[in-house]
């Protein structure tokens, strides 16, 4: 048995889509050219805009989490392109269901930062209206949300819409049960979904190997669901496979897989140790296959990015640091009363009656603390009325 | 005596059972090369190698599920599930077929698993890191549920769980984890209280206080605040939530007349419930008031800046105590 916990090395049939080497070389791809033959070098500008922009939200909020605004934050570094690429290649009536890391795609979707940095802050489990940007809430449940995906576009195509939904994954994800049963669905009744694996290459301290021991696109075809692999570092082939997988959906040709091979540049949250599992030299091969900076090479060659952009760019990031900045740490703290709202769509009389039981128990406690009390709480037992306990015994 | 944390303690409880029988295997996600992301496997995969500490693909009910088919096949498998809430996914496996091998089989079939759970909150993690599903695995017949709530019991608890026959989720008290305490690593295991006992952690006349797990300390420090207003209460730890052992509760009960039970676990269906129904039915003479449950609320665990509402403290517990004291506390003047 060869050891599971190697690279795949047999990369198959599989052939790694690309348009824009490390290097920062436009290279011909003949599956992809037609789905970025609109895109000029301006839309490009845009593409290198938003990912300097993910690439700061990414470290603000990093160092919020350092400095004890966030709780946790799990980091996008290195996984920009992926994320910027796979959104701006949707409309914005089509359906997003993300996992916890898809913090670009919520840049890109117009989520406010004290929406996203809600849940990371641990005010809430919900950071932006899901309605409201056509993106479902983080799902840390692995697996779960392609479920969702799927369900979505087959409502889709029961009611005859030409829209799609995209479920985000990982590369641990695709262990799970919930992935293969999403992709059975989405293939049985042809729905318009777009699975998009980011391999960043690991699922906390767990290799990419463990996982597959073929590479994850490899997969889906034995659904019947037509898949590619795609540089995850280079936002232009990330976003014309996404457009191939886009337009298959709304002409009814159901669902798609797209694998686009990155990496996971920082820790797995901000809670993990990654030194513990994993070398440096793999850190710093990959450090060479950095998506802002291929891009910038290549804008740069063409005379699209010169100093003058450059600082208009840094600057723009800078605001959207400081204002991420402003919002998370503005955020006011949830009331306590809270966490009995919403739990049913109609609440109910044991609910209702818990909610009245702890109104009158903080009541109490606030009493004590002013020095009123008669009710429980900090002082406790000793400050209330006679015991009880000469009672009868039996 | 050796002084370990909680989480040193499993391990070293970890590590003994598989020096004691090679088919002790462990199955769970970053449990090898990482050692956990709570470190309690640390260093069992370097010292017994990656076929008997397995970093498994992420699957929990293939964790479980494999680990039947290894158990079929005369094996001990230690499962660990990263965090309470993600055991979900391999809910099925362990209600339908880890908790019914046994029976279904008229005990052909042995189902040695050990479950390790981290469960609880208190620590300030987002959604699904804080929960407590214990009663789920209480209400399915065919397992064994336990909770340690200090080192040496967590290290005596996992070898006896690793040697029970019986399938056991052993919820580990992860706000707990750093606890230090003194373990004594070479006590016969034959001669330590039977995995399904309670135990008496403060004695006391007043009131009877039962908790487990985490929630143990709390109960604790109410106890020892409580006394310094002149109330005495008995502080039972669970240790074993399936079966309860009530012998030394209701020995408890028959001394105080009053029972309070503490439990982070919503209140709906929880260990609360049946504790109070079984006391009430078995020691109704006893008791001077009705049993007072003090739990989280029937609601999903919150996000962390409300957990310290959700979660039942000190002044909960005290508050509950009141309650059964017959004195003032919140709960007087609510209509019934
Ligand atoms: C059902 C479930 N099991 C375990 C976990 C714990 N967990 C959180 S993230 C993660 C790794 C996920 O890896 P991958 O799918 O590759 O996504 P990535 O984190 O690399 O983006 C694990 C095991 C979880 N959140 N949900
Ligand atoms: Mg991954």
């Amino acid at each position: 048995m060869s050891d599971p916990r190697q690279e795949p090395e047999d990369q198959g049939p599989m052939h790694m889509h690309q348009l824009i080497t490390a290097d920062g070389q436009r290279v011909e791809d003949e599956l992809l050219e037609e789905f970025i033959a609109d895109v000029d070098d301006e839309t490009l500008l845009g593409l290198y805009r938003d990912m300097v922009a993910v690439r700061r939200i990414d470290r603000e909020a990093t160092a919020l989490q350092r400095q004890g605004q966030l709780a946790l934050w799990p980091p996008m570094l290195g996984q920009e392109a992926s994320q910027v690429g796979s959104a701006r290649a949707l409309e914005a009536d089509d359906f997003i269901f993300p996992t916890y890391r898809e913090n670009g795609v919520a840049y890109c979707r117009g989520a406010l930062f004290s929406q996203m940095m809600g849940v990371w802050r641990g005010n809430t489990n919900t950071g932006w209206d899901p309605y409201e940007i056509n993106m479902a809430t983080p799902q840390i449940i692995i697996g779960a949300q392609t479920l969702h995906a799927a369900g979505y576009a087959m409502g889709l195509g029961l009611e005859g819409k030409e829209s799609l939904a995209i479920g985000y994954l990982g590369d641990g994800a695709t262990s799970q049960g919930d992935v293969h049963e999403a992709m059975v669905f989405a293939a049985s009744f042809q729905a318009p979904v777009i699975f998009f694996c980011q391999n960043n290459h690991w699922a906390i301290s767990e290799p990419v190997g463990l996982q597959s021991s073929v590479p994850l696109a490899g997969r889906a075809p034995g659904y019947g669901i037509p898949s590619l692999q795609v540089d995850g570092n280079d936002v232009l082939a990330v976003l014309a496979a996404t457009r191939w997988a886009a337009a298959r959906a709304r002409s009814g040709g159901g669902p798609s897989f797209i694998e686009a091979v990155t990496y996971r540049m920082g820790a797995h949250t901000t809670a993990d140790d990654p030194t513990r599992y994993r070398g440096v030299t793999e850190l710093e091969e990959w450090g060479a296959k950095d998506p802002i900076a291929r891009l910038r090479t290549l804008l740069q060659g063409r005379g699209k990015l010169d100093a003058g952009a450059e600082a208009e760019i840094a600057t723009t990031a800078d605001t959207v640091g400081a204002e991420l900045r402003q919002a998370c740490i503005s955020l006011p703290d949830p009331e306590p009363m809270s966490i009995f709202d919403n739990v049913y769509a109609d609440s109910h009389a044991i609910l209702e009656r818990q909610r009245d039981h702890y109104e009158r128990y903080l009541a109490g406690f606030f009493a004590a603390e002013q020095g009123l009390g008669t009710s429980s709480s900090s002082g406790a037992a000793g400050t209330k009325g006679a015991s009880t306990m000469e009672g009868s015994r039996p | 005596m050796s002084q370990l944390t909680l989480t040193q303690s499993i391990n070293a409880g970890l590590r003994r059972a598989m020096e004691d029988d090679p088919k002790v295997v462990l199955l769970g996600e970053d449990i090898g090369t990482l050692g956990g992301v709570f470190r309690v496997t640390d260093g069992l995969m370097k010292d017994f190698g990656s076929h008997r500490v397995i970093d498994t693909p992420l699957a929990e009910s293939a964790i479980i599920g494999t680990a039947v088919g290894l158990a079929y096949r005369g094996f001990r498998p230690v499962c660990e599930i990263q965090f309470d809430g993600f055991i979900y996914p391999g809910f099925d496996q362990i209600v339908s077929q880890v908790a019914k091998l046994h029976v279904r089989t008229q005990g052909k079939v042995r189902m040695p698993l050990t479950i390790r759970v981290p469960f609880g909150g208190g620590i300030g993690s987002p959604e699904h890191h804080s929960e407590s599903p214990e009663a789920y695995f209480v209400h399915t017949a065919g397992l064994r549920v336990v909770s340690p709530s200090n080192p040496q019991d967590a290290y005596t608890m996992v070898r006896q769980a690793i040697a029970s026959d019986d399938p056991v989720l052993y919820f580990e008290p992860k706000r707990r984890y750093h606890a230090k305490g003194d373990v004594d690593l070479e006590a016969d295991l034959g001669a330590a209280p039977a995995l399904g006992s309670a135990r008496v952690a403060a004695a006391g006349t007043d009131v009877t206080l039962v908790a487990y797990g985490a929630m143990l300390k709390t109960a604790l420090d109410a106890a020892s605040a409580a006394a310094e207003e002149g109330i005495s209460i008995d502080v039972v730890d669970l240790r074993s939530l399936s079966p309860v052992d009530y012998v030394p509760l209701m020995e408890s009960v028959r001394r105080t007349g009053r029972l309070v039970i503490a439990h982070e676990a919503s209140q709906t269906l929880g260990l609360g419930a049946e504790i109070a129904a079984t006391i009430t039915e078995r020691c109704f003479n006893y008791l001077e008031t009705a049993p007072v449950r003090v739990t989280g609320f029937d609601v999903p665990y919150p996000p962390s800046k409300l957990e310290k509402h959700h979660l039942p403290d000190l002044d909960r517990i005290l508050d509950g105590v009141d309650c059964a004291l017959g004195r003032t506390n919140s709960r007087t003047g609510m209509e019934d």
